[in-house]
């Protein structure tokens, strides 16, 4: 083994990890050199991706010892120190990229969480979109660039703040050969203007390998060798890198090396398969795929090349029934396509670039649900499973999520997956994509056998020349058409080129009708920025707040409905949640039918509370109509009522209430109570006289604040905080679990943002959009609703924003402890609507609540600021008055805050 | 129509869920703790309600008014003075102020008929009206039996015998927890299977679905039918444990007839949440939407207020809402032991609602798929 030269940039010192029980690094000691391009090489599932997100600071460390650029990774200062000079790319296409801002915003926030200047920042995009040819596509959404661009992107947001350590994990997965040309020439460059730069590139591909200075071969989550390309070959006396590999691995452990050899087609005219008539796709005033035609014989292989955003994937779709074409026609086993035909999805076998199986069922269980959904008979199933597991290498993975796969094996299960039912015809989208070489082989060789043996059509794109050299024929596509359609050795020798490759760059060229991107002002000459350090640096958290901002302005709906939404809300609220009870149902079993007991009942029926509905005719009657929910009050009037009564002997009036909705009945015996009441007074006074008063008080009830006693007077100003409280919470909640999720919260993990920047970062633009919401609910209310508002509006103003600070501060606290969006919705609603509606004074007064809800209800935000909003309406509250109210909602979210900072992780488990 | 393909997809959705412990939990909390917690957490309609008393009479009279106050229906009543009232009142401190004028007891043995001042604070609805009622009452009840001793009485001698049928001490709480058990069960359901399916399409899996030979019914049904799964049997899980076993709330109908609307019920809020998703197109706008529905639904379906009181537009609306039906509906079962000949319309309604809504979603969720 060579030694490491002396100056190294990261030294790794008996290092594992494992993920639950799977072992992904076991005991790696390894000294990476200073200054050079180092690659890691090695089949997919031997731990580069997890080593290299160790060494970027991405991942905690479970056992042994990291030191990049000269202090220990596990120290969070050192950690923090460096970043700034480390930049990290992950694997997948653009996984740390915003999918809806646009190429130069995605490069400007990572120009200003580096700290760059605003002319600094468009001089750096300016140039490195030029030098990777990306400047026509500086205003396209992120999602809408093809997967190479998209590799594309995330390199030059790693390279915008001038790294001294690049970490570039398979960057060249999925990039065509001009773009990787390019990409490759572009590294070579920068490195040129900044020889101290170290990098450490993870690649599948050998051929790139053999160009870089030092190698790290990885098998099994060990290092099987180090040294130079020259040196590893030399050692394994082998004349390529492939080879070199498999030599080097231990005795038991080589493969079949044999090149992949696809017997020739016999050549009679088999019949037509596939057939695309002028297929031209367009979205918007972008024309994707452009009259577009082929014809493929069954049993034909035919591949699809092409620069990255070429249209491939689209005229995939279109053919698959996944996309009507905007003109022209396709027909599959000369049927036109015919997007709800079960028979036709029954023969093909689709893969599309992104994985896309289920990452909750296990490699086994994604392959049986697929062959039951394809109808396979039940019994045969198991064999099939077991045969397509051995066949592509699963057995290792069988019950293990795919989440926790490394991409190459994740698109061994897509390819089991698509093939599981035997097809008659396999449409795959770049299914080799960061797969290793071998695995490649061994899945061409599998392509081959169906191809001939079983007369399987297979219509395939790919970024590989050898692979594409194994096709019966191909056809080149640029920018939406097809270029040149023939057999590989044809193409080369039309073109007059040495290889495929040199062809295909060439009619590329031809078609650009430019020379590729040459020399574009190189990247970066004024010094690091000074403002990197510090505990706390507003830039940075402003970089966050501007594109959460974006994101938030790039979702016209979300905004809409975030502040209509809480509009019509509050409509429906403010006119729905009435206390006030009316035109309640009572019937009446008058067994005394006298003047005097009619009288007793024309009180009650004349008032506004109650209607009254045919009398009872008996305890059945009774009994049957309170059972069906008819009646809220039944009220029985004795025999000899009336006689009792002139007589003073004691009499009973009988009043049953429905208690199945205790508040109402409350409400209905307060009522019941005080007419009878009244009636009793008005009795008195008319058989006894002025004598009746005597001894008498009155008891004169001042309703204050709401005289009227409305319910909307009372209910409008507290449905403000409830709807402050829930809408906010939401936004910000998923405003992070979506990162995490979605896999941009890497950035957080590698870049200097401290965990308060990002977390205040994040919360300030839901802070104004809450603020927003409360000037339009404030104005509601008094506008339509006709709310009197009588205090002072700017402390209720000022409440309100401390309050929103603390809502969306809840939000942030939720999504610190949750991983997927469905949990975190869950989570938010149940633990914002419930305590909101219910333990916070909205109905019941706190003070009047048991228990833990109780409990919640003193400490929790919301109580406060109903207090206030009902102050401010309707108690002529000022300033001075709010004292308690700002005491504790500025207290509230401090502490919020803090158990979400110290909750939230730096580092991925 | 292949059922074994909605049975498969259902069963990969359970099996998805089993894979996210966090839900789980909450699924669980939902159903039992937090159930629990909002049904210990109702008060009785008037209980420790705060009042005030200023006693500017200090007589025999006033100061047996003041001890007639206290728990459980108020706070042992504050002594404050008039100055101090407004601002108290003003902090929310207190709902209810008795204000005893000077020469109460004097004048009302004179039979001049003095007035006693009672402040309600009427921004807390549900106590102004009860409460008011309750401290007439007291304070009536202490005065007739003060006056009785020195002279005769006039009252006339007609009695309310007031009953409370279905629930007779009127305990909100046993209300509140089925109430609980309706709310989770809608919030629940529509999250399950909306949420569920935006991360789908989020992740691409939806997609790859659509080239597989399954129909867009199919997908539906098998979400329903799994998601629907979970939340009946935890609802059961409630109604039986928490509700009947922990609260202690006596059931007067069939459990089962109640599982049965459930089931009902489920099929309408599950297609809802499909057919919100459908009309969503990130977990943002899902989220925001979801708020937009479940609020109303959980407010307006009469399980917070007496739907008799809210305005007949609304009303008329909510008659649509699966929850109103199914509040009325258990209600009817779960507290007046109502049977099938009685909640039939309810569970008739139900199963119109549910069909028109997974009418809606399917077409929808078609248009989401192309």
């Amino acid at each position: 083994m060579t030694a490491a030269p002396p100056d190294s940039v990261a030294e790794i010192a008996g290092v594992s990890l494992r993920y639950g029980r799977t072992v992904a690094l076991s005991d790696v000691s390894v000294a990476i050199p200073a200054g050079r391009m180092v690659g890691l090489i090695g089949p997919d599932g031997v731990g580069k991706s997890s080593l290299l997100s160790l060494l970027a600071g991405a991942r905690v460390i479970q056992q042994g010892r990291i030191a990049v650029l000269g202090g220990d990774m596990t120290d969070a200062r050192h950690r923090a120190r460096i970043c700034p000079r480390i930049a990290y790319m992950p694997q997948g296409l653009g996984r740390n990229l915003y999918p809806t801002l646009s190429v130069a915003e995605n490069l400007d926030f990572f120009g200003r969480l580096f700290g760059h200047g605003a002319a600094e920042r468009v001089r750096r995009i300016d140039s490195l979109l030029a030098a990777t040819g990306m400047s026509a596509f500086r205003d396209r959404p992120a999602a809408k660039l093809s997967g190479g661009m998209k590799q594309k992107l995330g390199l030059c947001c790693a390279l915008i703040h001038d790294p001294d350590f690049l970490i570039l994990d398979e960057p060249t997965t999925g990039v065509d050969p001009l773009s990787r040309r390019q990409f490759w020439d572009l590294i070579d460059r920068i490195r040129r203007d900044r020889p101290g730069m170290s990098v450490i590139v993870a690649t599948a591909y050998m051929e790139e390998a053999t160009r870089f200075d030092w190698l790290i071969a990885m098998q099994a989550g060990r290092i099987l060798a180090t040294g130079s390309p020259a040196d590893l070959m030399a050692r394994a006396g082998a004349e390529d890198l492939d080879r070199a590999f498999i030599a080097l691995l231990p005795e038991g452990e080589a493969r079949d090396l044999d090149p992949v050899r696809i017997p020739p087609r016999p050549p009679d005219g088999a019949e037509i398969a596939i057939e695309a008539q002028n297929l031209t796709k367009r979205f918007g005033d972008f024309t994707a795929v452009d009259d577009v035609s082929f014809r493929i014989e069954k049993g034909e292989i035919f591949g699809f090349l092409g620069s990255n955003g070429c249209g491939k994937t689209t005229t995939m779709k279109m053919l698959t029934g996944l996309l009507d074409p905007s003109e022209g026609s396709a027909r599959l086993f000369g049927h036109e396509i015919d997007p709800n035909d079960m028979e036709v999805r029954r023969r093909v076998g689709f893969m599309s670039q992104a994985f896309s199986l289920y990452s909750e069922l296990t490699v086994r269980q994604n392959l049986d649900l697929h062959a039951r959904l394809f109808g396979m008979a039940p019994a045969a199933i198991p064999e099939r499973v077991h045969r397509m597991i051995a066949r592509f290498g699963l057995k290792a993975v069988a019950d293990q999520l795919p989440e926790a796969l490394p991409l190459g094996i994740r698109q061994r299960l897509s390819l089991a997956v698509a093939m599981i039912h035997g097809p008659e015809m396999l449409i795959l989208d770049e299914p080799t994509s960061g797969v290793d070489p071998l695995a490649r082989d061994e899945f061409w060789r599998i392509l081959g056998e169906l191809s001939r043996k079983d007369g399987v059509t297979i219509f395939v794109s790919t970024h590989f020349m050898n692979e594409a050299e194994l096709c019966d024929r191909i056809s080149l596509m640029h920018a939406g058409r097809v270029l040149v359609s023939d057999t590989a050795g044809a193409i080369t020798a039309a073109k007059g080129a040495a290889t495929l490759e040199d062809a295909f760059i060439a009619h590329l060229q031809d078609a650009i009708g430019e020379e590729p991107v040459t020399e574009a002002a190189p990247p970066a000459t004024e010094a690091r920025p000074a403002r990197t350090g510090g505990l706390f640096s507003l830039r940075r958290m402003l970089s966050y707040s501007r594109l959460e901002a974006l994101q938030l302005r790039r979702d016209p709906i979300r905004l809409t409905l975030a502040l209509l939404g809480s509009l019509i809300l509050m409509f429906v609220m403010g006119y729905g949640l009435n206390m006030d009870v009316e035109d309640l149902s009572f019937a009446v079993l008058d067994r005394d039918q006298t003047a005097t007991s009619r009288d007793y009942v024309l009180d009650i029926a004349g008032s506004r509370y109650f209607t009254e509905g045919p009398p009872l005719t008996g305890y059945d009657d009774m009994d049957a109509r309170m059972h069906r929910g008819e009646l809220s009050l039944a009220l029985e009037i004795p025999p000899g009522f009336a006689r009792d009564l002139a007589r003073g002997k004691d009499v009973a009036i009988g009043a049953w209430i429905d208690g199945s909705n205790p508040t109402r009945a409350e409400t209905v015996s307060g009522y019941v109570q005080g007419m009878h009441a009244h009636w009793i007074a008005r009795k008195a006074r008319e058989i006894y006289g002025a004598e009746a008063l005597r001894g008498d008080f009155e008891l004169v009830t001042r309703f204050r604040y709401n005289p009227d006693v409305k319910s909307i007077v009372a209910m409008v100003p507290a449905v403000i905080p409830l709807l402050l409280l829930l809408i906010p919470a939401v936004l910000t909640t998923l405003g992070v679990v979506r990162e995490k999720e979605l896999g941009s919260i890497v950035n957080f993990y590698v870049t200097p943002v401290t965990r308060l920047e990002f977390l205040i970062g994040k919360q300030l633009p839901y802070v104004a959009l809450a603020m927003l919401n409360f000037a339009l609910l404030t104005a509601f209310a008094v506008m339509l609703f006709r709310v009197p508002f009588t205090g002072s509006l700017p402390a209720f103003a000022l409440a309100a924003l401390l309050y929103v600070w603390a809502t969306t501060a809840m939000g942030l606290l939720i999504s610190t402890f949750m991983r997927s969006q469905v949990a975190a919705l869950f989570a938010t609603v149940l633990l914002t609507m419930i305590p909101g509606a219910q333990y916070s004074g909205l109905i019941d007064p706190v003070s009047s609540l048991q228990g833990a809800g109780r409990v919640i209800g003193e400490i929790y935000p919301t109580t406060h600021f109903i207090i206030a909003s009902r102050g401010a309406f309707s108690k002529a509250l000022m300033f001075q008055d709010f004292g308690t109210v700002y005491l504790a909602l500025l207290a509230a979210t401090p502490v919020i805050l803090g158990l979400s900072v110290l909750f939230l992780r730096k580092q991925a488990k | 129509m292949n059922l074994r393909n909605v049975w498969q997809l259902g069963i990969k959705e359970l099996r998805g869920l089993w894979r996210d412990p966090m839900l789980l939990v909450l699924i669980i909390y939902a159903f039992s703790l937090s159930i629990y917690t909002d049904s210990k957490a109702i008060p009785e309609s008037l209980s420790n309600a705060a009042i005030a008393i200023v006693d500017e009479d200090r007589s025999m009279l006033s100061a047996r008014i003041t001890g007639a106050f206290g728990p459980p229906y108020f706070v042992t009543p504050r002594s404050i003075t008039t100055t101090g009232m407004d601002q108290r009142m003003d902090e929310g401190l207190e709902t209810f102020a008795l204000d005893i004028p000077p020469d109460f007891e004097r004048d009302l043995l004179a039979g001049r008929v003095p007035a006693i001042q009672l402040n309600v604070d009427a921004t807390r609805m549900s106590q102004a009206f009860t409460g008011s009622g309750y401290v007439q009452q007291i304070v009536t009840a202490e005065v007739s039996e003060f006056v009785a001793g020195h002279r005769e009485a006039t009252e006339l001698p007609v009695d309310l015998a007031l009953r409370a049928r279905y629930n007779p001490p009127l305990d909100p709480g046993w209300f509140g927890a089925v109430n609980s058990v309706i709310n989770a069960i809608s919030m629940l359901s529509i999250i399950l299977t909306g949420a569920a399916l935006i991360r789908e399409k989020e992740h691409g899996t939806v997609e790859h679905l659509l080239v597989m030979p399954v129909t867009a019914a199919e997908i539906m049904l098998s979400k329903i039918w799994s998601m629907g799964l979970v939340v009946l049997l935890a609802s059961g899980f409630a109604i039986v444990v928490v509700v009947q076993m922990a609260l202690e709330v006596p059931v007067q109908g069939s459990v089962l007839l109640f599982v049965l609307a459930s089931a009902l019920m489920l099929f309408a809020t599950t297609s809802m949440g499909i057919f919100l998703a459908t009309a969503a197109g990130t977990m943002p706008q899902f989220g925001l939407l979801l708020m937009l529905v479940l609020m109303p639904l959980q407010i307006l379906s009469g399980g917070m207020t007496p739907r008799e009181s809210m305005p007949d537009a609304i009303r008329a609306i909510m008659s649509f809402a699966p929850d109103t039906q199914f509040v009325i509906l258990s209600q009817g079962i779960l507290f007046r032991g109502a049977g099938l000949d009685v909640v039939w319309p309810q569970l008739l309604a139900l199963a119109a609602i549910g069909s028109a809504l997974f009418w809606l979603a399917l077409r929808q969720f078609r248009r989401f798929l192309a």
